[in-house]
């Protein structure tokens, strides 16, 4: 019963929104500003969608990346010249639920769309914006193959193939890595593909691999693969699995004496890490698109502070990448003065060293961010930057 | 030797789990397949006493134990003796265990949705042992010692009270224990409870050991105790206590010495190889079935 009631709310929710929908089609004139960049005057407010997964599995990222939104869209709407009309729904961590929400954004006559929160929905449902030619941004997907899926698909968030590199680089760096034993689930894709970006940079820095350990994703007894691991006397553990296996990994090496850092992939960069594995997760190492302490500069301070006058805490990486998100839809919206899909879609492919709350952000052909990630250390129960 | 303790630790909850399953088998004849959903239902209840009630890890065991038993005799009322008296009430058995299994899983991820639950952090003790140069928690020893003394206790139980000789007159032969003034469906349920009762502590070890309980621990380790009940002897007592440390064993030589990507394939050709050797497993004996 818990499931049924959001998602006829949903239904009714959707009902609606077709129903006045429909009629806001077909006045793209008022699409078309004057001016440019900066001075950019819009007469009608750009609709944008958003497909987050606000209850289900991922339901609390989708919440943070809500706020983000929602705060990008308070700012822009405050600063003029262009406005946002953002609609906010709810895919339920559903595939099917999202492939229903880019058709009704693509019905309604949406600008661009934002999201959705994972990958394997983004894959289900881009498809769709892809053939009715409406620009995508996706703002927290991280999988392989997301923005290949047609010329529409664009992202803001690195994927797990840019961040891995950086964070190996600078673990190297400042641990003087020589020696290493590598760990991952090798029965599941996601993991796999971790661990094979993992295995290339720590190639391409001269790193020995010792060993390298495989164990089944539904695993939970780590001590035996441990002791190997601590047989080989590492200077860290490389680490590619998903939160379930980590928190009991983290823990058991802890336990047995392994007290080397442990390095880990995307699958660790959730704070449930430090809630549940406590005191073991000190010295884990994570790499990531942002971290709130990591990024100085003013953009990222006037974030910080507006987000928790607004919210009462302190924004995640999901959030800032979903403020992002918006921030870089209007760049491309200014950049050729018009609202309309075609052009945001044009504007998109000339981000260049844009300023964001992530830094210096750039679309590359592939129509993916670059920037330079964050790698983080848990120190006192919290991510802070590694130095 | 770290390795080897690493494997006695799983290896008793393994063989915990298994004796549950074969005690029943033995007794009964029937194979009950809601067991590894006992072992994950009780591995949820245990963290919730812990949690919500506040009791410590080892108060937590013998409720968990009740636990387990009550819903052994639920099973027993539910899914066996409704068919106990069909031709094929082996089979009719095993497959309404599967779907009350699938019940009590249902029942679990409505009450406590799909996610992995954990301990409250600070509910076990710290300290840590040393013995001949292995390090291991003040928990898996305990875990270790608590499996040992629970099989032992069983087996003393079914060698030498009162109930244990109504459990063999029953093994043997049904109705001639009925005959005897044996009350054949008390001991019936009495042996479900007992045996839930075990998988139920198992399962709650097993939780506390990893601290982690998922939905899905039950049908990882039912393969498992299958195979260590088969290696030890249907329904041999200390054939599964044998069988399970051999295999916790066996799974952690795999790692050592061939690979970890090659664990369950060189544990389960192991357990494989000894039944060519000896098909009726290590404490089995080989049953004359008159025509």
């Amino acid at each position: 019963m818990r499931r049924t009631a959001p998602l006829s709310l949903a239904m009714i929710a959707l009902l609606g929104l077709s129903a006045c929908g429909s009629g806001d089609t077909g006045a793209g004139g008022s699409l078309q500003g004057e001016g440019s960049g900066a001075d950019c005057t819009i007469p009608g407010p750009v609709p944008v969608g958003a497909a987050l997964s606000l209850t289900g599995a991922a339901g609390s990222y989708g919440e943070s990346q809500r706020n983000g939104l929602e705060l990008a869209a308070a700012h822009l709407n405050e600063q003029g010249g262009v406005t946002y009309e953002l609609t906010v729904e709810d895919d339920q961590t559903d595939e099917r639920q999202g492939i229903t929400l880019f058709e009704q954004f693509t019905d309604d006559g949406v600008s661009a769309i934002i999201g959705p929160t994972l990958s394997t929905t983004a894959f289900q449902a881009q498809p769709i914006a892809q053939d009715a030619g409406v620009p995508v941004v996706a703002i927290s997907n991280t999988a392989d193959g997301i923005t290949e899926q047609g010329e529409y698909i664009h992202r803001v968030s690195l994927t797990e193939g840019q961040v891995i590199p950086q964070t190996v680089a600078a673990v190297t760096e400042s641990e003087d890595l020589e020696n290493v034993v590598v760990m991952y689930s090798d029965d599941d894709a996601f993991t796999e593909s971790g661990y094979e970006v993992f295995a290339q940079a720590l190639e391409d820095e001269g790193v020995e691999v010792a060993e390298t350990l495989t164990f089944s994703v539904a695993d939970t007894d780590f001590r035996p693969l441990l002791t190997e691991a601590a047989k080989a006397e590492p200077d860290a553990v490389i680490v590619s699995a998903l939160i379930e296996a980590a928190i009991p990994l983290v823990t058991q090496a802890r336990e047995i004496g392994l007290d080397v850092p442990i390095v880990g992939g995307n699958g660790f960069n959730n704070p449930q890490l430090m809630t549940d594995a406590g005191e073991a997760a000190e010295g884990v190492v994570v790499g990531a698109a942002w971290n709130s302490a990591a990024t100085q500069n003013e953009l990222n301070t006037d974030f910080l502070a507006a987000y928790e006058a607004e919210y009462g805490k302190a924004p995640d990486q999901f959030a800032a990448q979903a403020y992002t998100g918006l921030m870089t839809i209007d760049a491309a919206v200014r950049a050729e003065c018009s609202g309309e899909p075609e052009a945001i879609k044009d504007g998109l492919g000339t981000i260049d060293g844009l300023d964001t709350v992530l830094g210096s952000l750039t679309i590359n052909d592939a129509r993916d961010a670059e920037h330079e990630a964050v790698v983080q250390v848990v120190t006192d129960g919290e991510f802070v930057a590694l130095d | 030797m770290q390795q080897l303790l690493n494997g006695l630790f799983v290896g008793s909850i393994y063989a915990l789990f298994a004796i549950g399953f074969t005690l029943v088998f033995g007794i009964l004849d029937r194979l009950n397949l809601a067991h590894p959903s006992v072992f994950a239902a009780s591995a949820f209840i245990g963290i919730e006493l812990v949690e919500v009630a506040g009791l410590p890890w080892w108060a937590a065991l013998p409720a968990v134990a009740v636990v387990g038993g009550v819903l052994g005799l639920v099973v027993e009322r539910v899914a066996f003796r409704p068919l106990k008296g069909r031709a094929d009430a082996h089979f009719a058995g095993l497959i309404s265990s599967i779907a009350l299994g699938g019940m009590i899983i249902a029942l679990l991820q409505w009450r406590y949705g799909p996610d992995t639950r954990r301990f409250p952090a600070g509910t076990f003790p710290d300290g840590q042992l040393e013995l001949l140069g292995a390090r291991f928690t003040i928990l898996q020893a305990a875990i270790l010692v608590i499996s040992v003394v629970l099989m032992v206790a069983l087996a003393w139980l079914v060698a030498r009270s009162r109930l244990g000789r109504a459990m063999r007159a029953v093994a043997e032969n049904p109705t001639a224990a009925r005959v005897l003034g044996v009350d054949v469906d008390r001991v019936t349920a009495t042996t479900f409870a007992i045996s839930a009762a075990l998988g139920a502590v198992a399962g709650a070890l097993f939780a506390m050991n990893v601290n982690s309980a998922q939905l899905g621990m039950g049908s990882a380790i039912e393969l498992k105790g299958l195979a260590v009940i088969i290696v030890g002897g249907m329904g041999s007592l200390p054939g599964a206590l044998v069988g399970g440390l051999l295999l916790g064993v066996a799974e952690v030589l795999a790692v050592q010495y061939i690979g970890s990507s090659w664990r369950d394939l060189v544990a389960f050709a192991l357990l494989f190889g000894l039944l060519i050797l000896r098909p009726q497993g290590i404490f089995g004996s080989r049953r004359l079935r008159e025509v």
